[in-house]
């Protein structure tokens, strides 16, 4: 188990490796790519929720001066009906296929009908006007309960609910239900002094990164076909394109460019393969780019759902029972994160007697993607308020409750596993012992609330190689695109295992074809397993220095030691050598050396966040303002401190802009009406206090440096804790999401 | 296609020159017509910032202003910023501060920054928050960002009393 321990590198803040080309404008993000000759490709879209496609005429597009290929679903190979696993949730190819571009219907408006290359941005969509569609409109439905019903209009007239494991006879836009079970849930209740029970909604949502989809393709005449995009994985990006366009992943290469913000929401690909097929057609590079608005109708959202959550707990706050019901919508194709909410809606608690039901419903809105915790946001909303009310009926502090049933190592979770290794009272009682928790909040309409926020991280593949260079230095070859300061994170892992610092590691994320296989930056992963890769990649060097160490002192590899950066004899002989000495002799004792180091850690350690907030709502307009933020969370052993709270600090914020004002408006034909970033409002700085992040180190034993993932709890708790601060502050539990100035006069009755 | 105009310029104080379609935004002339991608387009229709520059001393968004209207006029954009051995204090102070994390935001926060501290050279918090809110970041919660402002006035006002 890794201790407590003090570090040299690990646990500094050095100047992050790519830091100077990003502060000059240098950095080359997807859209910054540009090749001779490039082409440039837009997307024809669906005007509408829920049509059947009757016919699509290409013809007057293919004869507009300077257009050069138009692409329609006509185009693709056929593909199989199969599940593939995408990191941060799976997909069904044959699905992803039709999201890429619609066959025989659209299902939701902003789908991808067809695409364009031409010579120039403004030609293609000058060419896209030239495209005749022929729709015949079907009725949409938006909203979850409304898609469970019996009589509700049908996406997909084949499908049938996925019942507990038995397939039902009828067709449904219900994907699939299933249920966890622990103990006896009838006596949790009979045992309770106070049984809570509350419904829940909240609206679709979008990871809202700045820098849209975008992807240049090029398809050599040799067959092999290169990708330059953003994406939060080249290895997955790779695997679909692959499974869609049916080539061997060997004839693809995927180079990362800088990416700008992913969330979850740049694994799925939408523009990657069209970029490729547009390629195709014309064996020129093509670049296709998305406007702001495509990325809103087009592009994965959070999903909206609905949720009811009955908690029992006894007068001296013991919880006897929990159950949840999840109706989460999945889009317009199967695979939303309701799993992930159902494993997560209770997590942080013991409790015996237990039940969960999940829903995958399909909706006519953009499929969901993945976005920071999934699932979990919604699910702690609810849960997390109804503890609260519990607390404030039975008289006890929200945090001491917290303490009191947080589930320890080995307890059996309501999924049937034990609870792993976790930093749950720790976390609280950071945040109990914050000054914020005891200052003083005075003035009318004032509340200060908390709510903590659980998620399970995750582990998965990862690659690095390091090159030894002369003068004492490492490159480090990596495949994880670095969303938020990981290559600074990783190098320091790797200069930790050698005495070197930080700044002796040069580190490159490179394309498909130069680093073995790494899964997506995604489920706090990065940080945690490519880490841990980097961490062996570097023990593979020490390993192979030693025994030229050994060789330069003509002694057996045993008799060298290695310690605080330095080589030396354990015997007595008094050599020594450090690091960059070595280095330099690399040529008379062997030649290069390179370490390799792969990872694939079973461990992530969970990481728990508890967050106190202190609000401000307007009575007459209904505003809630953020006065004071607190975050604090586990996370195990914190590699580079800044890029930690960096982390902390900008998940809380998309969890207070979750919380507040954003969410997707639809109007009565299902169409998007606010897909701006002027309408759909996510937090700007005016809006915001400073974010106060605590780190608390409770080490994860899964990992040499006790790292856990950080970057997905911080966005859970934020809703919660905002809306146990709202009826602190004015007496009214909200219950709906987003909690926007409309809604909370109308929950206190003023309209 | 529509004719072009040829259009004299500044940028970074250097002159420029270029041929442009009428439609085509400063933004696009930057990006596609000189390859100056440092600023960049998050929403090209001046909602987010990340295409920020300085014209004639003013900050603007780059998707709102039509290329055929630099002629004649000064632009600042990002890629002028650092001298050759030194980078900018606010660049600096970006970096120390860790306030980016993704980065595609800080090219604009950068040059918006500046624009704030060549005119107010002391500003308050909330006058940061407050000219920085037409600057959106998705990433750190603006915390950071906010503070390396503040460092970097501090820094410019030192060096200019020294
Ligand atoms: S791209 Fe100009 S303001 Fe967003
Ligand atoms: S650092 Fe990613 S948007 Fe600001």
């Amino acid at each position: 188990m890794a201790d407590k321990k003090e570090y040299k590198v690990v646990g500094t803040r050095p100047i992050r490796h790519d830091g100077v080309d990003k502060v000059t404008g240098r950095a080359l993000y997807g859209a910054d790519f540009h090749a001779v000759g490039l082409l440039h490709g837009r997307v024809l879209r669906s005007p509408h929720a829920h049509a059947r496609i009757k016919s699509i005429d290409t013809s007057r597009a293919e004869a507009h001066p300077g257009v050069r290929a138009v692409v329609t679903a006509k185009d693709f190979p056929e593909v199989e009906d199969k599940i593939a696993d995408l990191g941060e949730g799976a997909a069904n190819l044959k699905d992803l296929q039709d999201n890429v571009l619609a066959g025989d219907k659209v299902l939701y408006k902003g789908h991808q009908v067809a695409a364009v290359a031409a010579i120039d941005p403004h030609t293609a969509e000058e060419a896209l006007e030239l495209i005749d569609v022929e729709y015949e409109v079907l009725p949409p439905v938006i909203k979850v309960l409304d898609a469970m019903q019996e009589d509700a209009p049908l996406l997909h007239e084949a499908m049938k609910t996925d019942e507990m494991g038995e397939k039902a006879d009828k067709p449904s836009n219900i994907a699939s239900h299933f249920q966890h079970k622990q103990g006896d849930l009838e006596k949790g209740f009979a045992e309770a002094d106070v049984v809570v029970e509350h419904e829940y909604t909240t609206e679709t949502v979008h990871q809202g990164y700045i820098e849209p989809h975008n992807a240049t393709a090029l398809y050599n005449a040799d067959g092999h076909l290169t990708i330059w995009c953003s994406t939060q994985g080249a290895f997955a990006v790779r695997e679909q394109v692959s499974e869609i366009l049916q080539l061997p992943v060997s004839k693809i290469k995927v180079v990362p460019m800088e990416i700008g913000g992913g969330f979850g929401g740049k694994i799925q690909v939408y523009i990657k393969p069209i970029a490729a097929m547009l390629s195709m057609k014309t064996g020129k590079p093509v670049k296709v780019l998305m406007s702001r608005a495509d990325v809103f109708e087009g592009t994965g959202p959070t999903p909206g759902s609905y949720v009811r959550v009955k908690m029992g707990a006894t007068k001296d706050g013991h919880i006897t029972a929990a159950e949840a019901y999840l109706a989460f919508e999945a889009g317009a194709y199967p695979g939303s994160p309701v799993g992930a909410a159902a494993f997560c809606v209770f997590s942080p608690y013991k409790v015996e007697n237990g039940q969960v039901d999940g829903y995958d419903v399909v909706v006519n809105k953009p499929k969901t993607a993945a976005y920071r915790a999934p699932g979990a946001t919604n699910a702690a909303f609810a849960a997390e308020t109804v503890i609260d009310e519990i607390c404030e009926k039975i008289g006890m502090d929200p945090l001491e409750f917290r303490i009191l049933n947080s589930a320890k190592q080995g307890d059996i979770r309501i999924d049937g596993p034990p609870t792993p290794h976790v930093g749950f009272v720790e976390t609280v009682e950071a945040a109990k012992d914050h000054p914020h928790y005891s200052a003083p909040l005075e003035g009318e309409n004032r509340g200060r609330g908390v709510a903590s926020g659980y998620w399970p991280n995750f582990g998965m593949a990862s690659s690095v190689a390091i090159n030894v260079t002369a003068d004492g230095t490492i490159s480090l070859v990596e495949g994880s695109t670095d969303i938020g300061g990981t290559r600074a994170a990783i190098a320091m892992q790797a200069a930790e295992v050698l005495g070197i610092p930080a700044e002796s590691v040069t580190p490159s994320v490179v394309d498909t074809d130069s680093v073995g296989y790494t899964a997506v930056t995604g489920g706090s992963r990065t940080a945690f397993a490519t880490g841990y890769a980097a961490y062996e990649a570097a023990q593979d060097v020490k390993r192979q220095m030693v025994e030229r160490a050994a060789k330069l002192w003509e002694v057996a590899p045993e008799e060298v030691q290695f310690a605080d950066g330095m080589f030396s004899t354990v015997n007595g002989k008094e050599q020594e050598i450090d690091f960059k000495g070595l280095a330099a002799r690399l040529d008379e004792t062997g030649g290069p050396i390179v370490g390799r180091g792969t990872a694939n850690p079973d461990q992530p350690g969970p990481s728990i966040g508890v967050h106190v907030v202190d609000v401000e709502v307007d009575p007459d307009t209904g505003k809630i303002d953020i006065l004071r933020y607190t975050a604090t969370q586990d996370a195990g052993k914190a590699v580079h401190p800044s890029y930690v709270e960096g982390q902390i600090q900008g998940g809380a914020v998309q969890g207070i802009g979750w919380a507040l004002n954003e969410e997707y408006i639809y109007n009565e034909k299902g169409e998007m009406t606010n897909a701006s970033f002027l309408d759909y409002r996510i937090p700007t700085c005016l809006d915001l206090p400073m974010i106060d992040a605590v780190i608390v180190e409770v080490p994860n034993p899964g990992h040499p440096f006790g790292v856990r993932g950080v970057g997905e709890t911080p966005i859970i708790a934020p809703p919660a804790a905002i809306a146990n601060a709202v009826y602190r502050a004015i007496g009214v539990r909200l219950k709906e999401l987003p909690m926007s100035p409309g809604r909370v006069l109308k929950t206190m009755g003023k309209i | 296609m529509p004719r072009k105009v040829h259009v004299q310029t500044t940028i970074n104080g250097e002159t420029a020159e270029f041929l442009c379609e009428p439609r085509q935004s400063v933004l696009e002339v930057l990006r596609d017509v000189l390859y100056l991608t440092g600023a960049k387009e998050g929403c090209n229709n001046g909602n987010c910032g990340a295409c920020s520059v300085i014209l004639d001393g003013r900050l603007v968004n780059s998707c709102l202003v039509l290329g055929a209207e630099l002629e004649g006029k000064s632009l600042e954009t990002i890629e002028g910023l650092a001298e050759p051995d030194q980078l900018h204090p606010i660049q600096d102070a970006f970096l120390e501060n860790a306030a980016l994390q993704c980065g595609i935001c800080t090219p604009g926060f950068i040059v918006a920054a500046k624009a704030l501290l060549d005119q107010n050279p002391n500003p308050t918090e909330h006058e940061i928050r407050y000219w920085l809110a037409g600057n959106l970041c998705r990433c750190t919660g603006y915390d950071k960002i906010v503070r390396a402002v503040q460092d970097a006035a501090k820094t410019m006002s030192s060096e200019v009393s020294a």
